[in-house]
């Protein structure tokens, strides 16, 4: 109880318990006295005389009572409070920069902790997850695996605790009226096992549902789609559930807050290997070695190394090369720690992100940097009191507590803020990513304990840096000079005009790395988005139509495509029209096929591979894309007719050096196919990406039932949905048509992670130059006050008011010079970091650094305006006089 | 804490030591050790209040005594401090102590 009430009086010091006591005593005395003979009056006086000082005696009492450091804080803090309620104006200006910079670190916090670290809700052992990817030698980028390599990897290997295989799908959901495209995924049966998410409810996959074709339709699904579809009901295992057009049987219901393991999205269904084919479009994979499809995971044995477990399973690679050569020839296998997984979108994610925190940090410091002016100018018109206080007998390192009290509360204040702010932001980078094939990706910030440790961190770090210097500064006051000068001219001021106009050059350095970032990615997104990506953008609509779902095998779809495309082309405004099985610039992965070449020898351990797509005969006009050399595919390159293809400049250049291919024969998988044309270079997946060998050929000849329409009209998509739904139903009620988008929305698309990077940087960097300007302004506001008698003494010597501007205007803009020289060496060393985030822009871009160093200019002349003004106006009389 | 030296000295540590062994005799409120103590040395030993009052409550922090409010006989309300079992315990160490202590300034003063 002692201790609790000691506690207690710490903070609450309102005990009355001595005073009663006292009381107590001395009437006690009295009445003593009193029977010993002294008159009452006497009596009470000499009680109080030997109880001696009354204050004193409370004052030793109550420090017996409580807990000095705690009654020492709150008296500190009670102190600071009142400092900041009496400065509203300087309290307001520094927690809103705190909350800013506070705000934007928490916040990108939340989205690395969210994206990057724990990316995976509820998923165990995620330090023991890596991604696994194929590799094919003589190639930088990274394949899928296949089934029976990833069984053999699974059966050789001892190292790994567990292969999770995984591949994303989707489907559409009809929820009610209204259909709706969700993710889901293919997994191995070990899947929920080996992640440690078990099902709320029935029971995860078993192995047996890893073979087979088609043999074992069911599904576990999400919470979400548990609760959204099925209203929670809790005898839904056992329930059919429609999935790409076949009947699944709801095993399991995964729990809440569980998304999957692909960073980006919120998988809605998953199931085992065996629905493989049904998934993709009909297409058998799991005994074909060729055929590959996996992106997976590999959960390592505790204690093993990634490097260990690279080199295991790089060996079991090499010996089912040699064991076959025919479909492994070439092949490998990569690691990837979680973070930089490259199938999701957790590895586009990491520049952005990295850029992010650069800017942030940047951001802090120059907020920082605002306060510490703030606090500095403040704690110089302080110094009478601090020498009063000093001079009285208090210990420096007290006030440096009381200072530093001071800006903890600031920053306590901001913090909370910035949460609030980071609360905000959350889910900013979802925002500003657009969806994907109407799947709205799921890139949500994550505030846990870490991002608030992390901020905290951060919010004490930066009251170190704005209030402990000046702190330290200002209370080293030379005593006897201080109280022999009259007030207010000690020595300090000289110092902390230097460290204020230091803390001016920093932030307007900062301001010029982050402008020059902003510049150079304008520009850069301003070329990726003039970019060609080799066919038309403008006019040509694009959706998809997958007849698979609605039970159409290959055969029966053709009939129906050919029926459709017919009447397409009869609704009016529309061009021309034709099919595709890949849309260039979709996330859905491009398709891709061994080669052989006539008389092309590859390198004796390579085997040439190249992405290919299927096509109708218009599809070039359709898509603008010109025929260089041969012809087109017409109507008469069906299965009855020699197989043909149609290859494009780059691979032209690469297989055949400079002959025309026309003519020749190109193997495709295992068909020989006569090349009939060349076509002109395309990019299929983003704007920035170099050309790679690509073919073609006729959808006739290599039918599919899920397909991507093209349709040339100058319509906008809406009017023309409505006339294309009516003509698909018309058809069959059963096939719902896709998104309806121009080729200009698809390719935007994918210019995300930049537009992200741009929108950050201009939001960023104009917020930094606006504080930094605010730092100008105060500091040569500041200058003018304090150096009116220099002026008023120049000004009585005969200097005319535009010697005086000159005077004023030099010292700020010598200021600004100094900075914007520091900030353009080192943004000159550090714009390269922009990466691949550049296109077509040097990082040390000459116009865009004279731009960014003449904005901060402009900047730093128009803080300087009101400072000089008044300095113009100073009266030398008044001035001198007084 | 450490800002403020506040290690038990000598004087303080007889203080203690007298407001322990009068509490050992039975309870007494804040005015009634005073009395106590100069009534038994024959006024030779004056209690300073400014003293007695922080040392009562710190040593009842420490957990030595126990305080509790109570109504004397002419009914008023007094702050009667009590004795406990550590405080037994302390008052034998200090005794202990302030034996020893009295020995040997007693032994210099007999043969300096």
């Amino acid at each position: 109880m002692g201790w609790m009430r000691r506690l207690r009086a710490s903070w609450w010091p309102t005990d009355k318990t001595f005073d009663e006591e006292a009381q107590f005593h001395i009437e006690a005395r009295t009445r003593d006295y009193v029977e010993r003979g002294l008159s009452p009056e006497h009596a009470r006086r000499e009680a109080e005389r030997r109880f001696g000082a009354f204050t004193l005696a409370r004052e030793r009492t109550a420090d017996a009572d409580s807990f000095r450091l705690i009654s020492d804080l709150r008296r500190d803090l009670g102190f600071a409070v009142r400092m900041l309620r009496r400065n509203p104006g300087f309290a307001f200006m520094a927690v809103l920069c705190l909350t800013i910079g506070i705000g934007a670190n928490a916040a990108v916090f939340s989205w690395i902790e969210g994206i990057l670290l724990r990316p995976y809700p509820l998923v165990v052992d995620q330090q023991r997850i890596y991604a696994v990817t194929g590799t094919e030698r003589g190639t930088a980028g990274n394949t899928d695996m296949s089934w029976p390599d990833w069984l053999d990897l699974q059966r050789s290997s001892g190292l790994v605790d567990a292969f999770i295989a995984e591949k994303i799908t989707g489907t559409t959901l009809s929820v009610g009226d209204r259909a709706e495209r969700v993710p889901g995924s293919i997994v191995s049966a070990n899947y929920f096992d080996a992640i440690g998410v078990h099902p709320i409810l029935g029971r995860a996959f078993r192995p047996e549902e890893n073979v087979g074709r088609n043999s074992h339709p069911v599904t576990v699904i999400s919470y979400q789609t548990w609760q959204n579809r099925y209203h929670g009901d809790p005898s839904v295992v056992g329930r059919t559930q429609m999935l790409n057009g076949l009947p699944h049987t709801i095993i399991g219901v995964a729990p809440e807050g569980f998304f999957g393991t692909f960073v980006g999205y919120a998988f809605q269904f998953w199931v085992p290997p065996s629905m493989q084919p049904q998934f993709n479009a009909g297409v058998y994979k799991l005994e074909d070695r060729s055929a590959q499809w996996i992106e997976g995971f590999v959960k390592l044995k505790p204690g093993v190394t990634m490097e260990q477990a690279q080199a295991e399973l790089s060996a079991v690679m090499a010996r089912l090369e040699a064991e076959y050569p025919e479909t492994n020839r070439g092949r490998g296998i990569r690691l990837f720690p979680l973070w930089r997984t490259p199938f999701n979108n957790a590895g586009a994610m990491v520049p952005t992100l990295g850029i992010a925190l650069g800017v942030v940090i940047a951001v802090l410091f120059i907020a920082c940097a605002n306060v510490g002016n703030l606090v500095l100018v403040r704690a110089f018109g302080r110094q009478q009191e601090m020498t009063i206080r000093l001079s009285i007998g208090a210990g420096r390192a007290r006030l440096v507590r009381q200072m530093l009290t001071e800006g903890l509360l600031l920053s306590a204040i901001a913090t909370v803020g910035g949460f609030a702010i980071a609360q905000v932001l959350r889910n900013g980078l979802a925002f500003l990513t657009p969806p994907r094939g109407g799947i709205v990706l799921r890139l949500p910030g994550a505030l846990d304990w870490r991002v608030f440790v992390v901020s905290w961190g951060v919010c004490v770090g930066a009251t170190v840096l704005f209030a402990f210097v000046p702190a330290l500064l200002t209370s080293r006051v030379d005593l006897a000079s201080a109280l022999r000068e009259h007030a207010g001219s000690v020595a300090g001021p000289r110092r902390a005009a230097w460290l204020r106009s230091v803390l001016v050059v920093v932030q307007v350095a900062l301001s010029v790395v982050l402008l020059v970032g902003a510049g150079l990615l304008i520009k850069s997104f301003q070329a990726i988005r003039a970019a060609d990506p080799g066919f038309r953008t403008t006019g040509v609509a694009t959706t998809s139509v997958d007849a698979f779902t609605a039970g159409y095998d290959a055969g029966r779809a053709r009939v129906f495509q050919d029926e459709l495309i017919d009447r397409v082309r009869q609704i009016g405004g529309v061009e021309s029209a034709d099919f595709s099985t890949t849309t260039p610039f979709t996330y859905a992965s491009v398709a891709s096929a061994t080669i052989a070449v006539d008389g092309y020898v590859p390198p004796k351990d390579q085997q040439p591979t190249a992405e290919y797509n299927t096509v109708g005969p218009d599809y070039f006009s359709t898509l603008g894309i010109a025929i260089v050399s041969g012809r087109a595919f017409t109507r008469g390159d069906d299965e009855s007719a020699a197989p043909v293809a149609i290859v494009d400049q780059s691979m032209a250049a690469q297989f055949w050096k400079g002959t025309d291919p026309v003519g020749s024969r190109v193997r495709v998988k295992n068909d020989w196919r006569t090349v009939v044309g060349v076509a002109r270079s395309i990019k299929s997946r983003n704007l920035m990406e170099r050309p790679t060998p690509f073919f073609y050929v006729p959808l006739r000849q290599n039918p599919a039932p899920v397909v991507s329409l093209h349709i040339r009209t100058p319509l906008p998509p809406a009017a023309l949905g409505q006339t294309l739904a009516r003509e698909i139903h018309s058809l069959d009620a059963n096939i719902a048509p896709g998104e309806l988008i121009t080729m200009r929305e698809q390719v935007e698309r994918t210019t995300a992670s930049q537009r992200i990077a741009v929108t950050m940087l201009i939001m960023f960097g104009g917020l930094a130059l606006g504080l930094a300007a605010v730092g100008l302004y105060g500091v040569m506001a500041a200058t003018v006050a304090q150096s009116t008698r220099q002026l008023a003494l120049r000004m009585a010597l005969g200097a005319d008011a535009s010697h005086i501007r000159r005077f004023v205007l030099l010292r700020g803009l010598a200021m600004a010079a100094i900075g914007a020289a520091i900030g353009a060496a080192i943004a000159f060393q550090t714009t390269r970091l922009l990466g691949y985030l550049l296109y077509q822009v040097n990082p040390r871009d000459f116009p865009t650094f004279v731009a960014a160093v003449t904005v901060v200019s402009i900047a730093a002349l128009a803080a300087c305006v009101a400072p000089v003004r008044r300095a113009v106006r100073t009266d030398p009389i008044e001035v001198l006089r007084a | 804490m450490a800002l403020r030296r506040r290690k038990p000295d000598a004087l303080q540590g007889t203080l203690d030591l007298l407001v322990l062994k009068v509490l050992s005799r039975g309870s007494h409120h804040g005015y009634g050790i005073a009395a106590d103590i100069e009534a038994t040395s024959d006024d030779i030993l004056r209690v300073e209040e400014g003293s007695l009052y922080p040392a009562l409550h710190r040593m009842e922090h420490l957990g030595w005594i126990s305080a509790e409010w109570q109504l004397t006989a002419n009914n008023r309300r007094a702050r009667v401090y009590r004795l406990t079992r550590a405080g037994d315990r302390q008052l034998a160490e200090q005794l202990e102590k302030w034996a020893r202590l009295t020995k040997g300034v007693a032994k210099v003063l007999r043969f300096a």
